[in-house]
């Protein structure tokens, strides 16, 4: 039985209690949302909060929906929850597609979307996910709320913009009509973590690309973004050939690490070939031929 | 009795039924060893090296000792003084228990702490402080026998390198010398890489001694009871009455089962040091880390054959990689297991292995997983070759196989390493896979898709034959004890009977096979027996269930006893019959079994109604003493040989190298089968394992030693999702020398499955010039294949 250090354990009724109990107990104390992260840390002994502050009960960081022309994604979300919300399908497909190869049924019933983003782990499918549709993450602190822009939001491995004494509230995803996005893993084994991955939106505008998002993980991107594919794309005509040279952009600015997943240049290759997949698979569904998920491949 | 496919009905013998035990099982109401709980219980937990190889300084256990809930702190020291730090292996070597010297592999244990719970112990166990000087790792087994190389067993007398052994089977010069004029050679070097069993119930022990009466009781889950009972005699001098060994239900063994742990010594220490009895449960990580493992053959196959597919000679090399202790558990005579049957099922005329023991910084072990004591390796070699000449001759693989295959009439077959093959029928066996395959539509799909550069198609066919049932006790033994079986049958006086056999289930349904065997031999139905395993106490002496054994043997064993009741009961219905019992004849019908006098059926007695006489008043005949219950011990004459033929169908994507099995076809061929449900379960358990092996297990280990499959997160082990619909088929050679015919099943399915897959991922990519690339295939490997260099599945990747 692997079993966590001694630590205190305390229930939020409110965000504002919540707040108030990160004050009390200071930096040793930690927010548990669904757990499937800080819990085998701490069985691990990798992580020893001495004090829990279990926000579960917190209804009011829960909610899912449209608000005027976004996608609000609370931070108590379950990942199941995203994965069974026909809007969020509708809108974007990049979410769905990534939650059906996020771990597995039994973690995805817990694990939440504010726990997968402030884990901050370098290999998180959902902050790559964000990352493609230019989320904006709605923190919220003893002094009030603020919003920081996705890309500034991981700062590095397992570090967030949040910090101590803050809580991440929800996401905003701007709607984009007509937009198409899509996402793609590598993995040793279902539910494995990814070898890498890739997601990716795309809004046509007359024949042309008018923007372009692409989101990267476990390949060392920068904020799981790749913004120099984007920025070649944007203004272009999508099409196979643009879509693999953004591909190989993608991958040359990538800065993956060898581990048991593979070495670097295996990688590297596939940060190119799941952004070529995941471009022409959005491409497929801005233009109206949604759903496909063979499309293009 | 009528066939029922659906298993809920009882046949009276052989045929589908529902598990006995799933009962308990499925209602959560087994008693694994985590579930015992006894008054007063302690708990332990283990502190474990950091380091692959590193000097011990100092061991400070002070503030352990001082922590609040502590009752005792058990160091390498401690066990100094009661001559308890070293124990024997399996393989005639010693481990340490508790570290002295040094610490010679990641997750080595160093000190036990046993506290009033199991967090109290865990907390404490991180207060030891122990001083350690680093020395370089012994990590790659290639490099284990360099002058260079630093010395893992400075504490063995004499020592200068890390040599463990060689062993040899084979006709060296005659193979070497078809070799030299053969038109074909190969070659080819591969891995078996490490890997675990990770049973589902990871290691675990209570131990009581009782200071009054002297007597140990040990709980844990091992699938050789009596001879962990008699090792702990022998180890620690404790009179083996007053030891009791029981093994409750057990959660997966696979063979990590069999040794025995310095987690179960460090808990009886435990219990007798504090005089409570003590609880020690492993963690995931531990199992992972520190129990056996599996395989770790460094392989050089080489085949010389003539231009048309003959192959004439085999000649292997291997490196073994033994780890830091050498604890394998197989037969004395066997260093390397049963590798010796690495000619498989083909007729050659020459062979020849060699075969070296090495140690490195790793954990110790080497015969686990269902590998019927390195069959699994030899037939992935063999297997593996013969691909790899198809290759050389750009010949169809399974038209190569079956040019090759030992014929029919050449059994018995005597192998040219000396193995009596009892019976079989090969090129049915294979004729029937591929004719399920519908192996010609595969091809021609193959090649349409060649003609793309989308998934690719991949079929590999793997022929294995085992060699299990170990065995006859002139040739093995284990630490001295002869692998013979004993049974006990007893008979109740209403006709209900007791079995007691020496084997231990860990998942494979023995109270329902042993049932169905006493069943058919005397007529009563299964649910009429009971049968009790798993406790030195109650049961006879026995070696237990490993190496597909419990079957051919303690199997074996349960059909003799009940032939000796059965003939015991002939005796006094001859008596009920006034008859003479040559006049008797047996039959079994709907109704049960019954002697009557030959030729007036009708005149005759159930076993019931014997039962019950041979209980009562009736004037028994000279020579019958009463009651109907018989002992025997069974010694088999040889080993049963099981075989199947598999067929693998895999897409590969050569772009991301992804691998997905589409298609298992395996037709097994187990002799007699008596449950064909347990049966089928034992096989789709077996190939996923097969699967697992060959694309995702991975237990490599850094430069620095580092374990890097440490936790489910790296081990991976296969889901439903990975796993086709398995088809399945039989042929049915029954064995001529055991008395049901039967000849275990338990490994096959892993011995034989993983070279099926391999061959399948590398037939996908033959277009692309790639010809071996080690297991496990994972995306990764398939990709650095396609580029000419697969990795080294046993090191980092860097
Ligand atoms: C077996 C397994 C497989 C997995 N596979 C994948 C995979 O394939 N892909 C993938 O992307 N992920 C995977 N995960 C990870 C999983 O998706 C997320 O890590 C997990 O859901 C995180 O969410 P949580 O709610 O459980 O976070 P928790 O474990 O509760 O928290 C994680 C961290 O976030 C902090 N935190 C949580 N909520 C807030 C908040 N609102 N404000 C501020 N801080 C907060 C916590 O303090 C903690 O530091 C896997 C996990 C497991 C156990």
């Amino acid at each position: 039985m692997q079993v966590p250090a001694r630590f205190e354990y305390e229930r939020a009724q409110s965000v504002s209690h919540a707040l108030a109990l990160l004050d009390r107990h200071g930096p040793e104390s930690r927010v548990i949302a669904g757990g499937h992260s800080l819990l085998p840390m701490m069985k691990l002994r990798l992580a020893r909060p001495e004090v829990l502050i279990d926000i579960n009960d917190l209804a009011e960081l829960s909610f899912l929906g449209v608000e005027g022309d976004e996608l609000v994604v609370g931070a108590l979300v379950r990942h199941a929850q995203l994965l069974a919300d026909p809007t969020v399908g509708r809108f974007f497909p990049i979410f769905h597609d990534a939650e059906r190869v996020i771990a597995d049924p039994v973690v995805r019933n817990r694990g939440t979307v504010g726990g997968s983003l402030c884990q901050a782990d370098p290999s998180e499918d959902l902050s790559a996910a964000f990352a493609a549709v230019r989320a904006t993450a709605v923190i919220q602190g003893p002094d009030g709320e603020r919003e920081v822009p996705i890309r500034e939001f991981h700062r590095g491995p397992y570090e967030t913009a949040v910090e101590p004494g803050e809580l991440l509230t929800r996401l905003r995803v701007p709607l984009r009509p007509g937009a198409g996005s899509a996402y793609e893993k590598v993995e040793r084994r279902v539910g494995d973590w990814p070898v890498a991955a890739a997601g990716a939106q795309l809004r046509l505008d007359g024949g042309v690309i008018a923007e372009a998002g692409i989101g990267l993980t476990a390949v060392g991107a920068e904020h799981f973004a790749a913004p120099g594919a984007e920025e070649y794309l944007t203004g272009r005509a999508p099409g196979e050939e643009a879509f693999a040279e953004a591909g190989r952009i993608a991958a040359e600015d990538c800065n993956p690490q060898a581990d048991q997943r593979g070495p670097v240049a295996y990688k590297r290759h596939l940060a190119g070939e799941l952004v070529r997949r995941v471009l022409t698979r959005a491409a497929g569904r801005a233009a109206g031929r949604a759903g496909d998920r063979q499309a293009g491949e | 009795m009528t066939q029922d496919t659906s298993g809920t009905t009882t046949p009276m013998g052989f045929g589908r039924m529902h598990r006995k035990e799933d009962a308990r099982f499925i209602r959560g109401r087994g008693t694994y060893v985590d579930d015992v709980r006894l008054p007063g219980m302690l708990h332990g937990a283990i502190l474990r090296s950091p380091h692959a190889h590193a000097r011990i300084l100092s061991v400070d256990a002070s503030a352990a000792e001082a922590y609040p809930g502590v009752r005792a702190v058990i160091t390498g020291a401690t066990l100094e003084t009661l001559n308890l730090a070293w124990m024997p292996t399996l393989s005639a070597d010693v481990q340490a228990v508790l570290a002295t010297d040094k610490v010679r592999f990641q997750g080595q244990e160093v000190a036990f702490v046993v506290a009033e719970d199991p967090y109290t112990a865990r907390d404490a166990v991180e207060l030891i402080d122990v001083g350690y000087e680093p020395l370089e790792p012994v990590v790659d087994a290639r490099r284990a026998l360099d002058a260079d190389a630093p010395v893992i067993r400075d504490d063995l007398e004499g020592r200068t390198g890390n040599h463990i052994f060689d062993w040899e089977a084979g006709d060296r010069a005659q193979t070497d010398a078809i070799f030299e004029r053969a038109e074909v050679t190969v070659a080819q070097d591969m891995l078996y890489p490490r890997v675990h069993p990770a049973p589902l119930e990871t290691c675990g022990a209570v131990a009581d001694f009782d200071k009054v009466t002297g007597k140990l009781t040990v709980w844990c889950p091992t699938q050789a009871p009596h001879a962990h009972r008699t090792l702990y005699a022998l180890v620690a001098g404790l009179p083996e009455h007053k030891i009791r060994v029981i093994s409750p239900d057990i959660g997966g063994g696979f063979g990590g089962k069999v040794g025995i742990y310095p987690g179960y010594v460090c808990a009886i220490v435990g219990s007798i040091v504090t005089g409570r009895p003590v609880k020690w449960m492993e963690d995931r990580s531990e199992n992972l880390m520190s129990t056996a493992f599996a395989r770790d053959y460094h392989m050089r196959g080489e085949i010389a054959a003539t231009r048309d597919g003959r192959i004439l000679a085999l000649r292997v090399k291997v490196v073994a990689d033994h780890g830091a202790f050498n604890g394998t558990a197989q037969p004395t005579k066997f260093p390397a297991g049963f590798f010796g049957v690495f000619t498989g099922s083909y007729d050659i005329e020459a062979a020849h292995c060699e075969v070296t023991g090495v140690y490195t910084n790793k954990a110790p072990g080497g015969v686990a997983y269902a590998c019927s004591f390195r069959i699994t390796e030899a037939v992935y070699l063999v297997e593996r070759m013969i691909d790899v000449l198809a290759c050389e001759l750009d010949a169809d693989p399974a038209e190569l196989r079956m040019r090759n295959l030992i014929r029919p009439e050449r059994f018995p077959y005597t192998s040219p390493t000396g193995w009596e093959y009892d019976s079989g029928d090969y090129p049915r066996a294979l004729r029937l896979a591929l004719d399920m395959a519908g192996y010609d539509k595969l091809r021609a799909e193959q090649a349409e898709r060649r003609r793309g550069d989308g998934p690719q198609l991949g079929i590999g066919i793997s022929f294995f034959t085992e060699a299990v049932g170990a065995g006859p006790r002139r040739h093995m033994d284990i630490l001295g004890l002869g692998m013979a079986d004993g049974a006990e049958l007893r008979v109740h006086p209403t006709g209900k009977a007791v079995l007691r056999v020496s084997c231990q289930s860990q998942g494979q349904g023995h109270e329902t096979t042993f049932a169905q065997i006493v069943a058919a031999e005397l007529g009563i139905p299964p649910d009429d027996v009971e049968v009790v395993h798993g406790d030195t106490d109650q049961t006879p002496f026995g070696l237990g269930t490993y190496g597909s054994r419990s079957t051919p043997v303690s199997g074996a064993a349960t059909a003799i006893v009940a032939r000796k009741v059965r003939e015991r009961a002939r005796l006094v219905a001859a008596a009920m019959l006034e008859a003479s019992p040559q006049d008797l004849e047996w039959s079994v019908s709907e109704t049960g079994g019954r002697w009557s006098v030959q030729g007036s059926a009708g005149h005759g007695r159930s076993i019931q109604e014997i039962a019950m006489a041979a209980h009562s008043n009736l004037e028994l005949p000279e020579g019958v003493e009463g009651h109907l219950d018989a002992v025997t011990v069974y010694n088999p004459p040889n080993l049963t040989y099981p075989f199947g033929a598999y067929v693998c169908v895999v897409e590969v994507d050569p772009r991301t190298g992804q691998v997905k099995v589409r298609r298992f076809v395996a037709v097994d061929d187990c002799g007699v089968r008596i449950n064909p449900m347990i049966v089928e379960g034992q096989i789709h358990g077996g190939l996923a394992d097969g699967v697992g092996m060959a694309l995702m297990q991975l237990m490599a280990f850094d430069e620095d030693g580092n374990h890097l499959g440490a936790s489910f997160m790296d081990y991976l082990l296969p889901t439903a999702l990975e796993c086709p619909s398995w088809e399945l088929g039989e042929t049915v050679t029954p064995s001529p020398h055991h008395p049901i015919g039967a000849k275990g099943v338990g490994e096959s399915a892993t011995v034989g499955s993983p070279a099926a897959v391999v061959n399948a991922v590398l037939d996908a990519l033959r277009p692309y010039g790639v010809r071996h690339a080690d297991m496990p295939l994972t995306p990764a490997n398939v990709w650095s294949a396609l580029r000419g260099s697969p990795l080294r599945t046993d090191l980092a990747i860097t």
